[in-house]
């Protein structure tokens, strides 16, 4: 992926904030020269719908969406969405998990279940699996509502992207007053994964 | 500079920097930011409205147009079809200052009720269709658009789709510059089309089109860039991304201009390539025309029409045509199965409560556009129907008078899609002496493409206070003489309200009073909440209220079912759940 394009797909629940960390980690690609597109349904999203977005970086990017099979890294919000995509990444690519569960209303009528042991199941098919409790480093540090950015801090890793440009990003568009809370919470992340 | 924008947020753009000054839409996924982009940004230039419906929309545009202003009308691709009726004859009359019709198409359907090829609109009026392939040319594109349709006298379709709408790229962004026109000027030559002008326009039409395929065969807009002559390929708009990435040594012909074609360009180009491939979203728009003239080309066999390309389904069908060596092909890897996630009304949304009590009602409910038509789906299987804008209060009209089914029918509609096109339904149940119960779900909001505005919100796109529409008024001056308000959290008084309504011999409106929870601002409760497990006997009422907020708890009844729990952070304090607990199981929280 050094001289290709790099395909991360963020994928997650309507309202988890998938959409804000595709468009902050686009914009680290932007802020290093890179071209850069991503792509996501908006619409039915805040009915608590299935929410992916597609984000693509390189020296020139044509298609806004990832091939099926060649996402790099697939960064999950919940682990049922990470087991739901997860035959969108490449062979040897990465998967990182946050381990939420979201359970849908449609589990209580009895016709589904929400699946057991999906970390397992993603760790038997990916060698390259993280799985992180955002949700428990945001509590640490005093606020849940950091797991957008402390995911982005895991994701990092995985990127090709220089440190000093994510922290130049978040800064710019963390909530006011929030941005050195949401830096922190992203070099937690990036450290928690290491 | 360059920004990081959508399609729909260039295009926004692209009508400040090109000297747009009008610019009306009703909302419609995937076109609604384009409005909001501009009202947001540009309204100190650029007059921004949500018109009532979008027929309304082109037609005022066309009066900006006519009155010297550069104007656009955007909506989504069913929208069109409602605006449909001026189309056709703005096609005749032509414009003053440039104008732009946009269609933002929905292949896939994410969030539409067809996948309708808007580019027909171009062909069926005879006007020009231009369709960017990204951000940037989304911004682009608006200068010609607004030069084509001031060179050639002609409205210009403007066709996106929700993957050039949606999808954000790097836009170089410049600066606003105006365009001097002159204001309306009487000519009822051009303006006023009875026959006898029109007659005279529709042949101004037909050599306006000669004129276009000249033009397309040496504007910019349509591009060749030459490569491997193995094989060509013909694209235009995110289908022409999704070839470049699959073949990018191949030769290509891209199209920005889609209508009229540049047929001599296409023979040039076909004769310099082995093999012509036309790579193409749903109809074979292209091809057909291609295939018209006479040279031959290949597409849809590998190309289907049905949803949506992306690159795996391209690069499978440039396999299929040998185009492409099948060891190109990524390796498939199996699919989950994963529970699905349908969308669901949110934790006290009003609409619940009342299809609650209609649930009990046992009757047919033809339903409309909106949130509500959520009630479709398990639990609560409430509306029966959903065609188009408008519909519901015609479509239960024709059930009743057809006099075959038993059971009554209520038309279900929201206040947004009454004032779109429900008005005149009511009218006509009236006038023809229909019986029926219509209920308006009036949320003060027209929700389902994310909380715009309407003529009874009391406020305009720009911000102004503006009258708000009384619906009961309203439905009351049409004649309907049984008018009721209800709060659809009250189930009994609901309930009692909707059985007298529908048993009525005559016909009469039901009119629910709270508003949605989401927008304008997300609503605060004044109370929550939660489960008693030690009462819950894993009944499963509440599961079939259908709310998110409620799920299945680790405690079980005796027999092994899950008893109920309720995630406080969601709760809004509706009380509908309490409503049907028949244990007394769900109270509320102290606090």
């Amino acid at each position: 992926m050094k001289d290709g394009t790099t395909n991360v797909l963020i994928v997650g629940v309507g309202g988890q904030g998938v959409l804000l960390a595709s468009e902050m980690l686009c914009q680290v690609a932007k802020t290093m020269g890179l071209d850069a597109k991503k792509s996501e349904v908006h619409g039915m999203s805040q009915r608590g719908g299935v929410v992916t977005s597609h984000v693509r970086f390189g020296k020139k990017v044509h298609s806004p969406l990832i091939e099926e099979g060649a996402a790099d890294v697939i960064l999950a919000f919940e682990v049922a969405e990470g087991l739901r995509w997860v035959h969108y990444l490449k062979p040897g690519g990465t998967i990182i998990v946050n381990e939420q569960r979201i359970v849908p209303p449609i589990a209580t009528t009895g016709k589904f279940s929400y699946p057991d042991k999906v970390e397992d199941t993603i760790k038997a098919r990916v060698p390259h699996t993280t799985v992180i409790d955002a949700f428990e480093i945001g509590k640490k540090l005093g606020n849940t509502k950091l797991v957008n950015t402390i995911l982005l801090g895991v994701l990092s890793n995985d990127l090709d992207l220089e440190e000093s440009k994510w922290l130049e990003v978040i800064e710019k568009m963390a909530p006011k007053g929030t941005g050195e809370i949401n830096k922190k919470a992203f070099i937690e992340g990036r450290q928690a994964a290491k | 500079m360059e920004m990081l924008l959508s399609g729909n947020e260039a295009f926004a753009r692209g009508v400040y920097e090109h000297g747009g000054e009008f610019a009306s839409a009703y909302p419609g996924t995937p076109s609604t930011e384009i409005l909001e982009t501009l009202a947001r940004q540009c309204k100190a230039d650029v007059y921004c409205e949500w018109s009532i419906n979008e027929k309304v929309a082109l037609e005022v545009a066309v009066g900006a147009s006519w009155g010297g202003a550069r104007a656009i009308a955007a909506m989504k691709h069913v929208g069109v079809n409602v605006a449909a009726d001026p189309l056709m004859t703005l096609a005749y009359t032509g414009v003053g200052a440039g104008l732009i019709l946009v269609s933002a198409d929905d292949p896939s359907l994410h969030s539409s009720q067809n996948e309708q090829d808007n580019r027909f609109y171009g062909k069926f009026a005879s006007i020009p269709v231009l369709e960017p392939s990204d951000s940037q040319e989304s911004l682009d594109f608006v200068k010609d658009a607004f030069e084509i349709s001031e060179k050639f006298d002609t409205p210009v379709l403007f066709r996106v789709t929700t993957r050039i709408a949606h999808s954000k790229g790097l836009v170089k962004i410049g600066e606003r510059r105006t365009v001097e026109h002159a204001g309306f000027e009487k000519n009822i030559a051009k303006y006023v089309m009875m026959p006898v002008f029109a007659i005279v326009r529709h042949k101004m039409v037909i050599e306006r089109l000669e004129a276009l395929k000249r033009f397309a065969e040496t504007t910019h807009l349509n591009t060749v860039e030459m490569g491997d002559t193995k094989v060509g390929v013909i694209s235009g708009s995110v289908a022409y991304q999704y070839a470049k990435e699959v073949l990018p040594g191949a030769s290509f012909l891209k199209l920005g201009l889609s209508y009229p074609l540049p047929m001599n360009k296409i023979i040039d180009f076909a004769s310099k390539v082995d093999r012509l491939i036309v790579v193409e979203e749903l109809e074979p728009f292209y091809e057909e025309q291609i295939l018209a003239v006479g040279i031959p080309c290949e597409g849809k066999k590998f190309f289907s029409n049905f949803m949506e390309l992306n690159v795996e389904r391209v690069r499978e069908g440039f396999i299929e045509a040998g185009a492409l060596p099948k060891s190109t092909a990524l390796p498939k890897q199996a699919q989950e199965n994963v529970l699905p996630r349908p969308p669901a009304l949110c934790p006290g949304c009003p609409h619940r409560g009342l299809m609650m009590a209609l649930k009990k009602c046992g009757v047919n409910i033809t339903g409309d556009i909106g949130c509500y038509t959520l009630a479709a789906l398990p639990p609560l299987e409430t509306i029966d129907t959903c065609l188009c804008m408008g519909a519901s209060i015609n479509h239960a009209f024709g059930i009743e008078k057809a006099k075959k089914t038993k059971k009554k029918t209520v038309a279900v509609i929201g206040d947004s899609t009454f004032l779109h096109s429900g008005i005149t339904g009511l009218a006509n149940v009236v006038y023809n002496r229909g019986t029926q119960t219509t209920i308006i779900v009036d949320n003060r909001i027209t929700a389902m493409t994310g909380g715009q505005d309407h003529p009874g919100t009391s406020k305009t796109l720009m911000g102004e206070p503006t009258h708000a529409i009384d619906l009961v008024q309203l439905v009351k001056a049409l004649g309907v003489e049984h008018v009721r308000t209800v709060d659809p959290f009250d189930q009994k008084t609901t309930l009692a309200v909707l059985k007298e309504e529908i048993e009525r011999d005559a016909p009469s409106v039901v009119i629910t009073t709270k508003p949605c929870v989401l927008f304008p601002s997300k609503l605060k409760p004044a109370t929550k909440f939660h489960v008693l497990l030690e009462k819950c006997t894993a009944c499963g009422a509440c599961f079939r209220i259908g709310c998110p907020a409620i799920t299945a708890s680790s405690e079980k009844n005796e027999k092994g079912r899950a008893k109920s729990q309720i995630d406080l952070e969601l709760c809004t304090g509706c009380t509908l759940c309490f409503q049907v607990c028949p244990e007394e199981a769900i109270q509320e929280l102290k606090k």
